[in-house]
Order: C-alpha cells, then sequence, then structure tokens
C-alpha cells in the first residue's frame, strides 16, 4: 500500500538518519533559542512583553525579530533577515517527526485510498529564502511527505482540485479544459480588520484581551454555518498568529461555484456604511441570523469591549461613539456631560446614552430608534470582520493547518470549538518547544519505558501538539465516516438510475 | 422532429398512426394539449404542419424577438418596453388567456410552440446565437408572465414540475415571526404564503438575506415565485440548446428545411423587411430629378452618402448606382427622371424593369435593397460607397461624416458610437432617425395619429424616406395641402416641399 504512513518506516527513517540530529538539534542554533528559554519557565509572557516580541509591521507574512529582550541580555538584533523559526534544519524535523501528513491527506483525500480529490489538488510551496512554487501535486501521501522532507517549505498552501493533475495543464490543447473543480469552502478572520475598534493593541499584535473578537466572530460565523446552511464538517483553524481559518468539508460546500460561494460570504458580511463611506443603518426588522448574532454577542459587548477594551474613554473614542448616534439633541448632551466629568469609563458613558434620552426631551428618536441605534452600535464593535475575498473563488489558495508561521513559530493549529473560550492564542506551541519536548520526553518518560513500548510512541505524541492532532484525526475520521455513506448511496442511486430508465434522446 | 419521412423516425415516436391500426391503437406520444397560454417548451412538437406555416410562424416570432432586443439596445425601461411590445405582440403572435374562451386559443397556442423549437433549431449552432435565443425568449417569458392572469399564473406554475414545496400551516406557525422577518413582509395584506427549496436554488435571495434559512433549506415568500420560474425556464432553456448544438451536425440534412432555417439565422443579423410598393410617396407627391436635393434630407444615411457622392464626382460605381437607383425608384422617381449619362441607361432601365427578361420580376425592376441585404453584401472599397455606411465606416470617420449632413447631437453620437460597437447597424440608424424626428414622433404619439406598428423598428431606406418624409410634412398631409386624393401637380408640389 504505497500510500500507507505506517509508524515504523517514520520512526525508522528518523532515527537513521536523524540520530545524530537529534542531539545537535537543540545544539545548533543555540543563540537563538538561548533567549527563548527563559521565556518558556516563566508563565505565559504578559502583554507588554509580548508588545515588543511581535515588533514588526503588518504583513502576516514577514519574518520578525521574535527575540525577547531580557534586562540583561543585549539588545535584539534589528534587522535579522533569517527567521529564527524558519531555519532548513527546524523544518526538516518538523516535517519529519511532528507534521500529521497522514489525518491531512484524508482530510483533503475523503477517503483512505488516494483519488482525484488528492491528486489533482494544487499545493503551493513556499521555500525559505522566498520561492513561489505552484501547481504541485502529489499521487500519495507519502510522496507528499517526501517532497516537504525535501523541500522544507516555511508553509504550504492548498488550493483546489482541478480538472487534471496540475503538472499537466501545459499538455492540453484548450486552456478552459484545465479548470478548478472543487474545494472546500473557507472563511479567514484577521486581527487587523479589527484595529479600528481595538485598544489593547494594534497591527501584528494581539493578546488575549483581543483575541476575545475572534471568538466572538468564530461563535457568530459557526452558528451561521451550522443552523442555517447545515453544514457539519467546520475544522477552525489558527492562523499562526492573529487570526482564524475555517475550512468546510460538506460536499455540498466543497462543490460550490463561485456564485453560490459569494452567496454564502455575503449572508454573512454585514454591511454597515455604502461605499461613499456614509452609514446607513441595517434594516428592520431584523433578519433572524442578524438577530441570532446579536444575542450571542450581547454578553461579549459588555465583557470584551466594554470592560476589557473600553473604547470610550478616551475623547477620540467617544466622538467615534457619538457620530454613530443618530440624534443631534443627545449628542450634544452627552458631549456636555462627558466634557464636565472627564474619565468616565466607556461602561458609564454607555448607560449614559439610556439616561439622557429618558430624561428630557433632548432626543427626538423615539424609544425604538434609539433601540435600534444602540443595537447597530452593538454590532459595529463586535460583529464578525471576514475577509470575504478569500471565500469567493474556488481556486483561491489558503495555508495549510498545522504549517508553521513564520513570524511566531506557532503551529498552526486547530481550535477545538467545543473549548472556545478557553482557547489561547499564546500557549500554541511553537515549532522549537516541540522539538525540546521530544528530546525531554526522551530523557524522561521514554527512559522508562520497554524498547518496544518506546517505539510504538510517535514523536507527535511525545509533545503539546498531541491534543491538536488527536482532535484533528477524530475529526478527519467523521468525515471519511460521513463521506463513505455518501459515496455508497449515489453508487445506489447510480445503479438504479442505470437499470430503470431508457435513454431519452430526440 | 419534424423529418422528411415517417420511416426514418422510430415508431414509437411517430405521432402519426397507422391507418390500419387506428382503431385500437394509441398515440405513444401524446398529441399537443395547451392547458394553460404559458409554455414551458419541454416537448417538441410531434404534428404536422405545412411547409409555409412553418417559415410564416417562425418569422412571426423571430419579428417579435427582433423588436424586443432592439427595446433593449435602446435601453428602454421596463415600463416603455412592456407598453412597446404589447401591440407588437398582438399583432404577431397572439396568446388569449384560457378565460377569454376564445376560439383561436388551440391555434394561437400552437403556433407559439412550433415557432419557439423551430427558431431553437435555427439557432443552436452557434454559441452566440444560443445565448442571444436563450436571453430574448426568457425576456419574452417574463413579459408574458407579467400579463398573465393571477390565478392561471398560479396554475400554469403549479403545473411545473419545480423541486419546490409549500410549507406547511404548522412549519408557518412556528416559525411565523422570523419568516416575516426574513422575507420582509410588511404589509398586512401580502399573503403569509412562503416554499421552501434547497437554498443552492436561491442564491441571490440568500445573498441579500431575503428568505429564512434553515439547515440547508430556504423559506421563499410566494412574489419571489415568478422569478424563480423565469430563473429556471432559462436555465433550462440554455441547456437544452446546447444539447441542440452538439446534435445539430448529426441531423438529417433535409432540403426543404434547412434552407429556411438558414434564412432565419440570418435575421437576426439584419432584419429583414419586406418591401412594399408602399413605401413610395408617390401618392402624395411626385419627386423629380429636381426635387430630389430637397428630399435628400428625408435620406437615410446610406442615401444621402451615396447622393453627395453623386452631387460631387458626378459618378457612382456600380454598386452604388444600383443601390441608389433602386432606392429612387422605390421613392417615386419615374424613369424619365433620371439624368444619369446615357450609357448606363441600360442599366437603369434593367433596374426599373424597362428591359430585360423573366428574371426581372415580370416588369416591375428589382427591389430596392433592404438593410439587411446592404448590411450583408460585400462592403465597398475605395472608390465605391454602397453598403451601410454605419457598417462600412470607423466610429470616428461616421461621426464626421454624420456631423457633415446635421448630426450634432453628443448623446445622439454617442448612443451611435455605442451601437456601432455592438455592431447593431440598423438600431444605430433608427436612433439617429428617432432624435432627428423627436418632435414629430412625439406628436404622433400623443395624438394617437398613426398605429403603433408604423413606428416600429426601421428596417429597409425606403420606409425611412417614407416615414420621415410624412413626419415633416404632417401638418400638411392632415390639413390636405399635400394631395392624399391623388398626386399633385409636381412644380407645385416641389415647391411646398422646401420645409
Amino acid at each position: 500500500m504505497p500510500h500507507a504512513l505506517s509508524p515504523s518506516p517514520e520512526q525508522d527513517a528518523a532515527t537513521n538518519v536523524e540520530d545524530s540530529y537529534m542531539t545537535d538539534a537543540p545544539a545548533a542554533p543555540a543563540e537563538e533559542t538561548e533567549p527563548s528559554e527563559p521565556a518558556d519557565s516563566q508563565p505565559l509572557p504578559t502583554s507588554n512583553g509580548l508588545e515588543n516580541m511581535f515588533d514588526d509591521d503588518d504583513d502576516d507574512d514577514e519574518f520578525s525579530s521574535s527575540a525577547q529582550p531580557q534586562p540583561s541580555s543585549p539588545p535584539p538584533y534589528t534587522g535579522a533577515p533569517k527567521p529564527k523559526f524558519c531555519t532548513p534544519d527546524i523544518l526538516h524535523q518538523f516535517y519529519t517527526r511532528l507534521f500529521p501528513f497522514r489525518p491531512l491527506f484524508q482530510w483533503l483525500n475523503h477517503s483512505p485510498t488516494p483519488q482525484l480529490d488528492f491528486q489533482n489538488r494544487e499545493f503551493a510551496f513556499v521555500l525559505p529564502g522566498g520561492a513561489y512554487i505552484r501547481y504541485q501535486s502529489f499521487p500519495t501521501a507519502d510522496l507528499f511527505r517526501k517532497q516537504c522532507i525535501q523541500m522544507t517549505p516555511e508553509r504550504f498552501e492548498i488550493g483546489p482540485q482541478y480538472s487534471l493533475n496540475p503538472r499537466d495543464r501545459k499538455q492540453v490543447r484548450k486552456a478552459s479544459a484545465f479548470r478548478p473543480v472543487m474545494k472546500e469552502l473557507v472563511f479567514d478572520i484577521d486581527m487587523t480588520d479589527y484595529d479600528p475598534i481595538r485598544t489593547c493593541c494594534s497591527g501584528a499584535q494581539i493578546c488575549n484581551k483581543c483575541w476575545s473578537f475572534i471568538t466572538m466572530a468564530i461563535k457568530v460565523v459557526d452558528a451561521a454555518l451550522r443552523e442555517d446552511f447545515g453544514f457539519q464538517h467546520i475544522l477552525w483553524v489558527y492562523s499562526g498568529r492573529r487570526g482564524a481559518h475555517a475550512w468546510i468539508s460538506d460536499k455540498r460546500a466543497r462543490e460550490m461555484d463561485d456564485t453560490k460561494r459569494r452567496a454564502v460570504a455575503n449572508y454573512l458580511v454585514l454591511q454597515m456604511s455604502n461605499d461613499q463611506g456614509k452609514r446607513t443603518g441595517i434594516k428592520r426588522p431584523l433578519h433572524p441570523h442578524i438577530d441570532r448574532s446579536l444575542k450571542i454577542l450581547n454578553p461579549y459587548f459588555n465583557s470584551t469591549v466594554l470592560d476589557t477594551q473600553d473604547p470610550f474613554a478616551s475623547t477620540t473614542g467617544s466622538e467615534k461613539l457619538l457620530a454613530l448616534l443618530p440624534d443631534k439633541g443627545l449628542t450634544t448632551a452627552l458631549q456636555k456631560k462627558w466634557d464636565s466629568t472627564p474619565s468616565r469609563s466607556s461602561n458609564q458613558k454607555w448607560s449614559d446614552i439610556d439616561t439622557l434620552a429618558e430624561a428630557g426631551s433632548l432626543s427626538t428618536l423615539n424609544g425604538k430608534q434609539l433601540v435600534d441605534a444602540k443595537q447597530d452600535i452593538r454590532l459595529e464593535y463586535t460583529y464578525p470582520r471576514l475577509d470575504a475575498e478569500v471565500s469567493k473563488k474556488l481556486n483561491h489558495l489558503l495555508k495549510s493547518p498545522f504549517v508553521i508561521h513564520p513570524g511566531t513559530g506557532r503551529v498552526c493549529v486547530p481550535i477545538d470549538t467545543r473549548t472556545l473560550e478557553d482557547f489561547d492564542p499564546l500557549s500554541v506551541p511553537t515549532v522549537t518547544e516541540l522539538l525540546r519536548e521530544i528530546d525531554e520526553w526522551e530523557s524522561g518518560p521514554g527512559q522508562r519505558m520497554g524498547e518496544e513500548e518506546r517505539a510504538k510512541v510517535q514523536d507527535w505524541q511525545k509533545t503539546s501538539l498531541k491534543t491538536y492532532v488527536e482532535y484533528f484525526r477524530g475529526y478527519v475520521a467523521g468525515l471519511l465516516k460521513e463521506e463513505a455513506k455518501v459515496v455508497k448511496r449515489e453508487r445506489d442511486e447510480d445503479v438504479r438510475v442505470e437499470v430503470g430508465a431508457e435513454s431519452m434522446e430526440f | 422532429m419534424l423529418a422528411a419521412t415517417t420511416a426514418r423516425i422510430d415508431a414509437k415516436k411517430r405521432a402519426v398512426l397507422d391507418s390500419r391500426k387506428k382503431q385500437f391503437a394509441k398515440a405513444t406520444w401524446e398529441a399537443e394539449t395547451y392547458d394553460y397560454r404559458m409554455n414551458f417548451y419541454l416537448t417538441p412538437p410531434t404534428g404536422d404542419i405545412a411547409l409555409e406555416q412553418f417559415e410564416e410562424w417562425a418569422i412571426a416570432r423571430l419579428k417579435v424577438l427582433a423588436e424586443l432586443e432592439a427595446c433593449q439596445f435602446r435601453n428602454r425601461s421596463p415600463a416603455e418596453t412592456e407598453e412597446y411590445m404589447r401591440p407588437v405582440l398582438e399583432k404577431y403572435m397572439r396568446l388569449s388567456s384560457n378565460a377569454s374562451k376564445s376560439s383561436e386559443i388551440f391555434t394561437e397556442r400552437k403556433r407559439d410552440h412550433y415557432s419557439h423549437w423551430t427558431l431553437r433549431l435555427a439557432f443552436s449552432g452557434t454559441a452566440e446565437l444560443r445565448q442571444r435565443f436563450a436571453r430574448l425568449e426568457a425576456q419574452l417569458f417574463r413579459l408574458r408572465m407579467q400579463w398573465d392572469d393571477a390565478k392561471e399564473r398560479k396554475e400554469f406554475i403549479a403545473s411545473l414540475a419545480m423541486s419546490w414545496e409549500t410549507v406547511s400551516e404548522e412549519e408557518k406557525l412556528q416559525w411565523r415571526a422570523e419568516l416575516k422577518a426574513a422575507t420582509r413582509v410588511w404589509d398586512k395584506e401580502e399573503e403569509e404564503n412562503y416554499f421552501k427549496v434547497q437554498w443552492e436554488n436561491v442564491p441571490d435571495l440568500v445573498e441579500r438575506r431575503m428568505c429564512l434559512l434553515k439547515r440547508g433549506m430556504a423559506y421563499v415568500h410566494i412574489r419571489e415565485q415568478s422569478g424563480m420560474v423565469v430563473n429556471e425556464f432559462s436555465r433550462q432553456l440554455e441547456s437544452a440548446l446546447e444539447l441542440a448544438g452538439r446534435f445539430l451536425p448529426r441531423m438529417d440534412e433535409d432540403d426543404r428545411l434547412s434552407p429556411i432555417l438558414h434564412h432565419l439565422s440570418q435575421q437576426f443579423v439584419a432584419p429583414d423587411s419586406g418591401y412594399s410598393e408602399s413605401s413610395s410617396i408617390g401618392d402624395i407627391t411626385t419627386p423629380t430629378a429636381a426635387s430630389i436635393d430637397g428630399l435628400s434630407q428625408h435620406f437615410p444615411l446610406c442615401m444621402q452618402n451615396l447622393h453627395r457622392e453623386l452631387r460631387k464626382n458626378s459618378h457612382l460605381k456600380h454598386f452604388g448606382r444600383l443601390q441608389y437607383t433602386l432606392f429612387l425608384k422605390g421613392i417615386g422617381l419615374s424613369l424619365q427622371e433620371y439624368k444619369f449619362k446615357s450609357e448606363y441607361l441600360y442599366n437603369i432601365r434593367h433596374s426599373y424593369g424597362d428591359v430585360g427578361g423573366d428574371a426581372n420580376r415580370r416588369g416591375k425592376g428589382y427591389t430596392p435593397y433592404s438593410c439587411q441585404k446592404l448590411l450583408t453584401e460585400a462592403p465597398p472599397s475605395s472608390g465605391q460607397a454602397h453598403g451601410c455606411p454605419y457598417r462600412t465606416y470607423g466610429p470616428d470617420n461616421l461621426i464626421a461624416l454624420l456631423q457633415n449632413v446635421g448630426v450634432s447631437d453628443r448623446q445622439l453620437l454617442q448612443g451611435v458610437r455605442e451601437d456601432v460597437g455592438k455592431q447593431r447597424f440598423h438600431i444605430a440608424c433608427n436612433r439617429v432617425f428617432e432624435h432627428a424626428h423627436a418632435a414629430q414622433i412625439k406628436k404622433v404619439k400623443e395624438e394617437s395619429l398613426w398605429p403603433a406598428s408604423e413606428l416600429d423598428t426601421i428596417l429597409h431606406p425606403n420606409t425611412y424616406f417614407k416615414r420621415s418624409f410624412l413626419l415633416k410634412n404632417l401638418g400638411k398631409v392632415q390639413a390636405g395641402d399635400l394631395g392624399v386624393d391623388g398626386p399633385v401637380q409636381s412644380s407645385g408640389g416641389s415647391e411646398r416641399m422646401e420645409t
């Protein structure tokens, strides 16, 4: 079985070739790991430390100096061209020992045995050094793994299944014969879209305070996808630094054309201002999706936005708030009050709106209009901000789960929606941590095991990647079970059709 | 399908029964019963019709579709299009509703059915034709749906095997508030009836959040139904045309049908207009050689171009001469008035039918060329000036030419540019006509002086001339100055023509 990735060959290969490396690996990039070691031994870094850690510009892909400055150590060297987490050595280790190729293959293939879903799938490799290679495809998981180990891409992206093998695309006469045929429906939520409303961080930085926005977004989008569209196989993946991706593998979703993808994307997008930038309220009565979203988001508005983010405390913040209220009388009165009593918190200011509105005939808004206006504001500050373009096209390439984010070294792990609230992006393991954990296991629990037992334990099981890989495997198993049922049903239908009907021709 | 001999069709598919077996046999394919005014055209016709009917019905439908297309190109609003098309449809393809209990219902619907399938055959050849046909048929379908009586429309829709189901009362009760909110039922009057369908069938409604979604099913308000029916019609037609296109080469080639079909598909490029004698103004006034210059303001661009060329060079090459001569004949210029050099006299006389044999249409001469002929003939090269200038000239030269003959409105010129860009040359010409006669046309419409059919798309230079002349001389015709009773003295008439 060419595709089988049984543990033993993997282990053997690792031990044969990498034995020498195993001990060297932590030692070789000695300088780089040094600063990070103290960081790991501390409790989770505070937001202050992180502000420096992610001290770079916006682009998620750019390599940043992630060395944490220590009080005694020399200042981190700026302008480092080479990323710490993406040396070919480290990547080689990672792909050899840790990357879950088999489950990834099954996830994309929708069956244990290779079929066109995987074989005609495009992969794009981003190599250290920056080269971008498209239209890679593989007949089996094993060959895919081999190429990753050989090329050690910094990351790779997954594209659609095409009508032909992507590597053969130039061999057809008609260019239109090569076209995308199937791909999972995907969504991308990026924290930078929230910059206008978050107060704790900006740009590439994140912290636990603002991660809450992503949590909110996942909840709302997940609910809509499941309850409204009936999708069941939804995989949420941490993007490695400051966002999340969703991959929907339902057959019905995979077969959607561009029009339908656009329809779903626009269904989820809430347009608050028109093209000229003028603010347009949301139509009433609220569509049930918006209504449900509001119910989900209301508690978060109170906790994350008003309490934690406190966006209206500053002058600019409160001005923004007043700009969103449609009544001049009310806003003038509020402005006066806040000018006279400075340093009111967002919570206080929020309740001020109601107080002043009720108090006098300042506002020309009736009760309902005020409620609606406040709802609009709540949605403005909490509703998911999607990058809709990612979802609209069949042929869009999106970063694969489980690759390493070059800027942070973190693995793009799946997010278990059952424990969504507990997900902490800052405790997602980095590749260097994982490699170290393997060592620790070898010298710790590994020592205590018998020879045979030890051989059975795979490298990823020795690390904190274990939970994530297990979750992913469980998810894929569920997907495959569903797929097998569908295939069987279709096969039965085909037989019935052939036997039953006469051919109609005229 | 209509094929030459019944022997070639599979026995099961013939609608004609073996006379010997008739008493006990039952046609496998039912003869058509047209229960509704509307038709999805799912089954092809199986009966026999005469060849003349075949062509006649197809041409009538083609006329309707061409008019519909013309409305589109002139960017008429939906209301205007509707208004415009009503009389056209009444004239060419009347379809009475069930309620009217007309005796003609069956024939009318049969004609509709058969002509659709004929045109389907004719237009399945190339992708472009297919697209145009599908688009126009869908529009026609939508128009007719709007005019349909509500009850009959409901019955018709119910008869279609669409993939939707009505929402049951219990479900309605359960989701009442959500249904209303999602589908925007405002009025108390608006009925609370919904149907549900797989969401993939209504992506545009989903995109705009105009329906309720529950686990992949979309709950849609009944008012969206006609839109969906039209979409479905469109979809089915497009795929059927695709299929027909693939089968077309394999069809048994038939000498009776293929020239007709070919002729029909040509129509779409340049619509036909039967030339009739009535486009001459000979009954109103007699044009003379002297009066031509004055009359030339009423000429369409092609003829104006030839006229100038003639005036400038005192000479026209063969095709131009032929075209111009025939046109003038059509106007009513008598043979005697010709001022061409005598060496061409024979040709002129030939055109007029003075000499020449049988091929000359028995003494009447050749008919003046229609726009279709001018557009499909060989284009002119240097030194020649025939054909349709909207086609021949590049846009800039065309604009210059138009400005030379006195057309200068910027919007009009822009519109002409667009039309020419889309290769709708006769539309461009019509546009110029409408602009030049805007006031008169308005008057005629408001006072209902002319029936609508007299104002439809111009497809022949002589029609252009006659209509232009009549419009500009409305007052005179009405007042009786210009003899409706008979030709006025030529000298007197030509003086008064300088308006």
